[in-house]
């Protein structure tokens, strides 16, 4: 039996959808089999709430009068990338104040950063805003300074080029001195392993192949609606796989977008890794049709069905060896600790399962209640018979 | 001299080194343990009120540093912004007294103030700073 998303879309907009979170599914899928379950539910939701780096905003600001042509920009003396057009920036999450003493002293507190004045942004907060020009007959203003807040610019348009990764690297320590990462402070001597997946109810754990989520894929995107435009940076879709197609290592990704106006604060926060850098903690959900019975089976997935490489970021990470200390389920390391070489190391999570699990229940509202309908990909993403090799890039 | 309340952080190859045992004999303070907790392999970390001569409790805490023990004052309290944690876990690892688990059915983070000994491991590492001092 197979069902198109314009017939799941019809039931939607009937009120008559069964929709289901990918935590629920487990256990329809375990009871009733994929079969059944393909029959009984039309969509399954998911989510994540986790640190995403590659992330950022395109603004555009209005003219001046007389108009400039911003060269360098500034808000809240942190510096957008202004090579645009006239009045356009890109603002990314992870960028610094000028004037931040980032890890002189290591390490770096990292207070304020691009994360931090993207959700002051969606706060609706004043933000101010410098420019500096060297001036053209058409834009001769050389300085401008103002301030201002989301409401009062022309356009605010989140654009994500790697978000929600297909699964991720669970950090540890070998070494004897404390590591600040993006992965969180590592105690030395396997002091604690940190992951940052939702596991079960991760978007891409739950469409291993991409059958369902491509460009135009319509998401929940920082509390607002948004979409999938491309696939993400880093997309490693013929990464290693388990017998069911759920990636081993770090795989898929998305490139997603949204309007900032739109959003809200409670899923758009700002955060500082010490000795690492600032970055935005961002809230993406992602609703699958349940076309098929493999899709069914796919949305069925279950911590236990997940695992992860353990990876040394004191030598091994840094450097590329490529070396992974093990492996280990999402299951095991949601029980607070594991096993690593004969050591009891206690887990923690830099994503938020419980922020994700409320995630995948609002969005079943959405759909439940009719207000958000399935998109239609427009564009596949690349999966695993593309032949994409992951590439590294040599320095000479 | 009232008593006073202070925390001890030991490193790691302080903790086998009998250093309260002097500080009670030598410099005649007497005191009362509140927590205590030494890992095996990690840090440890004690509180613990101290009573005695205000010379004696100075000496005392100099003779501390000399050791390699960083002392401070309990007198500074750690609270949680609810409206800023975002139940991610990083800092539980931290936590050497359990004041921050994880309730494992919901995946919350549980702060349990009564268990804190303000030893501030867990302010750094929460990337949305919702742990924080008071004074
Ligand atoms: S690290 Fe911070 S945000 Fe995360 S659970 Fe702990 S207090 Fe909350
Ligand atoms: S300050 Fe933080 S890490 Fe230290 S005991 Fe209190 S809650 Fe635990």
């Amino acid at each position: 039996m197979s069902k198109t998303i314009k017939e799941i879309n019809e039931k939607i907009k009937k009120g008559a959808a069964v929709v289901v979170t990918a935590e629920e599914m487990i256990d329809i899928v375990k009871a009733s089999g994929r079969k059944k379950a393909a029959e009984r539910v039309d969509v399954v939701t998911t989510g994540t709430f986790a640190p995403m780096c590659s992330s950022g905003v395109f603004l555009n600001f209005g003219h001046t009068k007389p108009k400039i042509k911003m060269q360098k920009v500034w808000l809240n003396e942190i510096e957008a990338c202004a090579g645009l057009a006239a009045v356009d920036v890109y603002l990314g999450a992870t960028q610094m104040p000028w004037n931040d003493p980032l890890n002189e002293v290591h390490p770096g507190k990292f207070t304020y950063g691009g994360g931090h004045l993207i959700e002051d942004l969606v706060a609706g907060k004043s933000v101010r805003l410098k420019a500096v020009s060297y001036g053209t007959d058409c834009y001769p203003r050389k300085e401008a300074e103002a301030s201002i807040r989301l409401s009062d610019i022309n356009e605010a348009v989140m654009c994500n080029p790697r978000n929600v990764y297909q699964n991720y690297n669970c950090a540890v320590n070998l070494s004897g001195k404390t590591l600040y990462t993006y992965m969180g402070t590592l105690k030395p001597e396997l002091g604690n392993a940190n992951y940052c997946s939702a596991g079960q109810l991760s978007p891409l754990l739950n469409d291993p192949e991409y059958r369902t989520i491509g460009m135009g894929t319509r998401i929940f995107l920082g509390g607002a609606r948004g979409y999938v435009v491309w696939n993400g940076t880093q997309h490693s879709p013929c990464a290693p796989r388990n017998s069911k197609g759920v990636p081993e290592v770090p795989a898929g990704t998305l490139m997603v977008m949204g309007d900032l106006k739109e959003m809200t604060q409670y899923w758009v926060r700002g955060a500082s890794m010490a000795g690492y850098g600032a970055t935005l903690i961002l809230g993406i959900g992602i609703p699958i049709p349940v076309l098929d019975e493999s899709i069914a089976e796919n949305c069925g997935v279950s911590d236990a069905d997940i695992s992860c490489p353990i990876v040394d970021y004191s030598d091994d990470y840094p450097n590329a060896t490529g070396k992974v200390l093990g492996s280990v389920s999402y299951s095991e390391l949601k029980k607070g600790s594991i096993e690593i070489r004969g050591k009891t190391v206690p887990t923690a999570s830099l994503s938020s399962y419980s922020r994700a699990l409320e995630i995948a229940n609002l969005l079943k509202e959405w759909i439940t209640r009719g207000e958000f309908l399935i998109g239609e990909p427009q564009r596949p993403t690349p999966g695993t018979d593309s032949g994409i090799k992951f590439k590294s890039l040599k320095t000479k | 001299m009232p008593n006073k309340k202070i925390v001890l952080h030991f490193s790691k190859n302080l903790v086998k080194e009998p250093i309260v045992y002097k500080l009670i004999k030598e410099y005649n303070l007497s005191f009362n343990i509140l927590k205590a907790k030494i890992l095996p392999d990690e840090e440890g970390i004690m509180v613990m009120e101290l009573s005695g001569d205000e010379k004696d409790y100075k000496k005392g805490i100099e003779y501390l540093k000399r050791s390699g023990v960083s002392t401070q004052p309990l007198s500074k309290d750690i609270g949680r912004d609810e409206d800023k944690c975002i139940h991610c876990g990083a800092c539980v690892v931290m936590c050497p007294t359990q004041a921050l688990s994880v309730d494992r059915k919901t995946m919350k983070v549980i702060f349990e103030s009564e268990k804190c000994i303000a030893c501030e491991l867990c302010i750094e590492p929460c990337p949305t700073k919702a742990m924080r001092l008071h004074f």
